[in-house]
């Protein structure tokens, strides 16, 4: 066991174990056992990923997704973010309109895709707006309870102090509600991939989606798994971006502040 | 020193009453509260202490009775009026200097340094308040609170969250600094010892009343001697005397002092 453990500390720990994966994948379909029409090698799928970059497609494909998914974001997360800062800010507003907000919250936002066909179609628009559908309701609640949770202590002190109106706001409630809203930031980037997919692959004539559902009518199970570590990869990139904005926004915090 | 003596302001307080629903917090309270004298307001938790500082504060309204500040009214905050709490309420995301500069007018980070340099901190003026001390924290709140030069301060039990040592050394230099600025102090405290070892006058507020107003003619610095201990018991005999009426209960208590 004195192997194992050894292993275990090794900086390159964490890679051993998919690095094993794919040469047994690998080993498996050369040798026959897995069908190449249920699913390609590790080989096949770098080599189709090659193939893509070199003929440059696969760039406006991910230029296509990437710009329905952050304009959904903008718009969508733009609308949650200053809707929790009204109902955070103003107990009317919040009377008003929470409610009715965290009803339609109850609806899950994939199932009104055939309702989003007959209104937007199936261009552009309908694709964009299930994304902002899809990450309004983290970014707002996340606002809303960033704001609501600000130490009250703190708003007195600055009330002494004389800080009001957009100062008060600047340097005391959002600061303060920062570390809530990036958590909320982290669920709307799961939700916008999510959602961007699932819109791609009922209709689209651009973006990765397209391409995965062109290669499967003509059976290029390679592509298609090359489109999937796409997604995976564009995730993992979103998610590292906001972790790196936490990192920059929160170093005051103990919690987040870089060993 | 005409200079410095104008420099702390003279507080009224006439017949202030405050009522939360049903319940009367402060009944009548009468306090006249000479330019630059330091009070510590001491009493039982609950007797009323805390929101009359937050009637001084502008931070509530009295319900009755008026509250001035050399005869201009208090309604509402006021800029010469500055106010140290328990907690030091630092902003976390802002660090110690930036945190002082909240406290001057101009945002001028000298003068938040100056004010830094007072307590002694100018040297950590960049670290995040999450890393210092709880008694630099409240160091740190103190420049700020003084940093505009305030004619009035007020304190509430800024001291309480401290331990021992860090209160001593906090108490020396909130005299310090009251000594060299002449500004009007109010410190509210269950502390008594804390009370006679800093203030000129004690007022010990009951129910919502003043129960006892007494002026602390020692020396200061001041030293624990018998004088020291004769104020503190006399005091201390007062507030326990209300609670208890067997008196070998309140021999006891006051035998543990």
């Amino acid at each position: 066991m004195k192997w194992l453990s050894k292993l275990a500390a090794s900086r390159l720990a964490p890679v051993y174990v998919p690095v094993l994966i794919l040469a047994v994948w690998q080993l498996l379909g050369q040798l026959g056992y897995i069908s190449t029409r249920t699913l390609p090698t590790p080989l096949a799928v770098a080599e189709a990923g090659v193939a893509l970059v070199r003929s440059g497609d696969i760039f406006l494909y991910i230029w296509d997704s990437t710009r329905r998914a952050f304009i959904g974001l903008f718009i969508g997360g733009g609308i949650g973010f200053a809707l929790g800062l009204l109902n955070g800010m103003s107990a009317g507003a919040n009377r008003l309109l929470d409610s009715t907000l965290q009803m339609i919250r109850n609806v899950p936002h994939l199932a009104l895709i055939p309702l989003v066909i007959i209104w937007f179609g199936i261009d552009e628009t309908a694709k964009i707006f299930l994304v902002a559908l899809g990450v309004f309701f983290p970014i707002y609640i996340n606002t809303l309870h960033g704001i609501r949770s600000i130490d009250p202590g703190l708003v007195e002190m600055s009330k002494v102090y004389g800080l009001k109106g957009f100062s008060l706001y600047w340097e005391v409630i959002l600061p303060g509600a920062v570390s809530s809203i990036l958590v909320g930031l982290r669920y709307a980037l799961g939700f916008m991939w999510l959602t961007l997919i699932v819109a791609e692959t009922i209709s689209a004539d651009s973006g990765i989606g397209y391409m995965a559902m062109n290669a499967r009518e003509f059976m290029r199970i390679d592509i298609v798994v090359f489109a999937i570590l796409l997604y995976a990869l564009l995730g993992k990139l979103s998610d590292s971006a906001a972790k790196w904005l936490e990192s920059r926004l929160l170093q005051w915090n103990p919690n987040y502040a870089k060993q | 020193m005409s200079l410095t003596i104008r420099r702390g302001a003279r507080l009224q307080v006439r017949g202030a009453s405050k009522k939360f629903g049903d319940k009367e917090v402060l009944q009548g309270v009468e306090l006249d509260i000479p330019a630059g004298q330091f009070v510590a307001i001491v009493g039982r938790s609950g007797c009323g202490k805390s929101t009359l500082l937050r009637l001084i504060a502008g931070l509530e309204e009295p319900t009755e009775g008026d509250l001035s500040l050399d005869s201009s009214e208090i309604a509402g905050i006021r800029e010469d009026t500055r106010m140290l709490f328990q907690d030091a309420r630092l902003l976390p995301w802002k660090r110690a200097l930036a945190n002082v500069q909240v406290g001057v007018k101009s945002r001028d980070a000298d003068e938040a340094l100056k004010a830094l340099e007072q307590v002694g901190l100018a040297d950590r003026a960049g670290e995040w308040p999450g890393v210092l001390s709880g008694g630099q924290r409240q160091r740190v709140a103190l420049a700020r609170a003084l940093a505009s030069s305030p004619r009035l301060l007020l304190l509430d039990e800024p001291l309480g969250a401290l331990d021992a040592l860090t209160r001593i050394d906090m108490q020396q230099l909130i005299e310090q600094l009251w000594e060299d600025q002449r500004f009007t102090a109010v410190l509210v405290t269950h502390d008594v010892s804390e009370a006679v070892a800093l203030a000129d006058r004690v007022v010990l507020i009951e129910n919502g009343r003043i129960a006892l107003d007494v002026n602390i003619a020692l020396d200061r610095p001041r030293e624990r001697d018998s004088g020291f201990a004769h104020y503190e018991k006399l005091i201390l005999d007062r507030i326990l005397e209300r609670d208890d009426s067997s008196s070998t209960t309140k021999r006891k208590v006051s035998y543990s002092i």
